[in-house]
């Protein structure tokens, strides 16, 4: 099933190989040398990219299965496709470039590390990300997201681009934001206020976020081929947490 | 507003030995007791005691009697006085009421209606002071069947990971941020010196504590605080905590001004944040969710850990079970009606789920029915008080126990339900610096050992009353044990005879 190029390139055609054979395979490659690992043919494989600890590339053509980069601590993965549920479920640290779309769940309680997707992402994106010290999860969305998008967020940076909607459409999720107590969300286009959770504020951007916001839409361009200026010639909206607090005054003592 | 609350308990202070030293006012964290200098006299403040006996028991002059309020509403088995003064709080508060322990409501306890056999005539009883007893069990999934090499006779089957334990007896999850740091490392220093798992719960692990991660179980709950690779691979088993006894179907909110800085690195998060653990785990919709989580979580492990699941003991708690079963638990764990929390709103406390014999009898049964009793370990937690029940819990089907309350009191909870507070007199539920000193970890573990050394004594004690050497004889005979005062509905889910029979 392995070919290898060079000392640091291992390529793998993944047909008819189940995730655990594969996964057990890309730990032993892991502890080697190798830098890069390119898997073909992938057909969702669940659990790439977790239990490998260390910064290693890792590229998919294909379309890998749920929890791509579950728990996952240091490797850059490429998907060449699109990416199911779960993607970057808990991760701590790595980065997910995904040249496609994404499932639910995205980046579903990450400490830290990058994902980038393409297109369209699904239900509950970011939820529950967290940030802690030096490490802020950071998700970018090319196209746009379902409901609850950010639900829970208590850290880290949610950018929606909308890329994908036509001209005057506008994002359809509702429920953004909800029970956010930490964060911040970058939203390229507008929504109503009916959209929002409860708990979320709407400022303008100062310096500060448009700094960020300059340097993850370049990363992301990069990532993708768009030119980073068209996409930051536009209007963005600053979703904040209201409260740090917004369970503060439920209970008698 | 002005509160109609009375005073919960009295508190008598005998003026002939108080000596005015002023331990009590140092040692009462809910203000009770103070020094009024001008008339040099100890006075106290009764409204706020909530019958902790931290003053009476570190009174050196023994001036002190905590006693109920005698004070009366008139007689009425609908309108008691908790729940006349439920409304009162709330009315003046607007809010849920939060609590901490178990419920106390005395639902049926029916470890109270189970007795057990011993032998008289027929066979043997065994003395086990002069007779090995076993009381080792070994968690984790078990094969269908074993192959044995011929020649050989070495085992040819592959089994998956298996956990020792010396006594069927583990430490309940109780996460850092719920209890201090001190209760957690008397809990580790005992499991490690007896031989058993104490859980981390859903807080993660102090950089302190990895060191006995050969006795640990680290959980993964719906926050995810503190869950990285490093975390996953410390401990012996990894749990997935889906519902909790106390609060079965909610989430829970450590509110900010427990996260002191030592708790924030340890979850994760910033410190003075509210640490919100969603109500579900978004990942979890189903059973085939559950299924992808317990893989993921072997995948992070690399296959060497077996991956409980906890669930809050619910009405079709048989069925999910035999699901967790499928999606792949080595070990389940069944949470009772009677499991208690650091804080949890009293409505769902006291009213949400079932008792956990019930629940044990009815998912042993079914496992069994199935055919897939061996794939995983049954563990219960919620409402276990002595060795005796532990026996009976081993009968009814159960391969180990949690005990929480149960450990907490042998560190000196008194069980006074104010973990919700923040402010444990005791020093075990809080994170203040001041307070949490009080539990010396030295000493906690002593007091912890000690417990488990008595139960394991009382087990073998029971075992050898009943004939059998080994507590695999015990575990899920339920023809050792008889239920009194049962209905036949009751006897026919706990698969017991009416004591007679």
């Amino acid at each position: 099933m392995t070919k290898t190029a060079g000392n640091s390139v291992v390529k793998i055609d993944t047909t008819g190989i189940l995730y655990k054979e594969l996964n057990a395979r890309l730990r032993e490659i892991a502890s080697d040398s190798v830098e890069k690992v390119e898997l073909y043919n992938v057909c969702g494989q669940r659990y790439i990219g977790t239990d490998l600890n260390r910064p290693i590339q890792i590229d998919i053509y294909g379309t890998p299965g749920n929890d791509l980069g579950a728990f996952m601590n240091g490797p850059k993965i490429v998907v060449h496709g699109n990416a199911q549920d779960g993607c970057g479920n808990t991760m701590n640290e790595g980065e997910i470039i995904v040249h496609g779309h994404a499932g639910d769940v995205l980046g579903l309680s990450a400490r830290g590390g990058k994902i980038f997707v393409r297109d369209y992402v699904g239900y509950r994106a970011g939820i529950h990300m967290k940030e802690y010290k030096e490490k802020k999860p950071t998700l970018v969305i090319g196209g746009t997201a379902q409901d609850f998008a950010g639900e829970y967020m208590a850290g880290g940076v949610l950018v929606l681009l909308g890329l994908n909607l036509a001209e005057g459409e506008k994002h359809k999720a509702k429920y953004i934001g909800t029970g956010m107590h930490g964060g911040v969300i970058y939203l390229r286009g507008e929504v109503e206020k009916y959209q929002l959770g409860p708990e979320v504020g709407v400022a303008e951007l100062d310096e500060k976020d448009n700094q960020v916001l300059r340097t993850l839409v370049g990363e992301f361009a990069g990532h993708f081929g768009y030119p980073a200026d068209k996409i930051l010639n536009h209007k963005f909206m600053k979703l904040y947490p209201r409260f740090l607090r917004p369970y503060g005054r439920l209970y008698a003592y | 507003m002005k509160t109609f609350l009375p005073a919960k308990f009295k508190v008598d202070r005998s003026s002939d030995r108080c000596i005015q030293c002023q331990v009590c006012v140092n040692q009462c964290s809910f203000d009770v007791h103070y020094y009024d200098a001008e008339d040099n006299e100890v006075r106290s403040r009764e409204e706020n005691c909530v019958g902790c006996h931290r003053c009476a028991i570190f009174c050196p002059a023994r001036a002190l009697t905590i006693s109920r309020n005698p004070m009366d509403y008139r007689d009425n088995l609908n309108w008691r006085g908790e729940t006349i003064e439920d409304i009162f709080k709330q009315a003046e508060t607007g809010g849920m009421l939060l609590t901490g322990m178990g419920d106390d409501k005395g639902q049926r306890i029916y470890w109270d209606h189970l007795v057990l056999n011993a032998s008289q005539v027929t066979n043997p009883s065994i003395d086990p002071l002069r007779e090995p007893m076993e009381l080792v069990t070994y968690i984790g999934r078990k094969p269908d069947r074993v192959t044995i090499d011929p020649v050989t006779r070495e085992l040819k089957t592959d089994l998956a990971p298996q956990i020792k334990l010396e006594i069927p007896v583990m430490f309940s999850a109780m996460s850092y941020g719920a209890v201090s740091l001190n209760v957690q490392e008397s809990l580790a220093r005992a499991a490690t010196e007896f031989g058993t798992l104490w859980n981390t719960g859903e807080g993660g692990l102090q950089s302190s504590l990895f060191k006995y991660g050969k006795n640990t179980i680290v959980q993964v709950a719906s926050g995810r605080f503190g869950v990285h690779s490093d975390y996953l691979n410390a401990g012996q088993v990894v749990e997935i905590k889906i519902g909790q006894g106390a609060k079965p179907g909610i989430g829970g909110h450590l509110p900010g001004e427990k996260v002191s800085l030592d708790v924030s690195l340890t979850r994760m998060i910033p410190q003075g944040t509210d640490a919100l653990s969603p109500a579900p785990q978004h990942d979890i919709y189903s059973i085939e969710d559950l299924a992808q989580l317990v893989y993921a979580l072997k995948e992070a492990t690399n296959y060497t850990k077996p991956i409980s699941v906890k669930i809050a003991a619910v009405h079709n708690a048989a069925a999910i079970a035999s699901g967790m079963v499928r999606a792949g638990a080595d070990i389940i764990c069944l949470d009772g009606l009677r499991g208690a929390t650091g804080a949890a709103p009293k409505v769902i406390r006291d009213n949400v789920g079932i008792p956990i014999e019930m629940a044990l009898a009815a998912v042993d049964s079914r496992l069994r029915q199935e055919g897939i009793r061996n794939q995983a370990s049954v563990v219960i937690a919620g409402g276990i008080r002595s060795a005796g029940d532990v026996a009976k819990a081993i009968a009814l089907g159960a391969d180990a126990v949690y005990i929480g309350t149960a450990a907490l009191i042998a560190l000196g909870c008194h069980v006074c339900q104010q973990c919700h507070t923040g402010k444990c007199a005791w020093g075990i539920c809080t994170s203040d610096l001041g307070l949490t000193k009080r539990i010396n970890p030295d000493i906690g573990a002593q007091r912890l050992v000690n417990l488990l050394r008595a139960w394991s004594l009382e087990l073998k004690d029971i075992l050898g009353g009943l004939g059998v050497n080994a507590l695999e004889s015990l575990r899920g005979n339920r023809l050792h044990l008889r239920g009194i005062g049962l209905t036949d509905t009751e006897l026919d889910i706990l698969g017991v005879k009416m004591v007679g029979a």
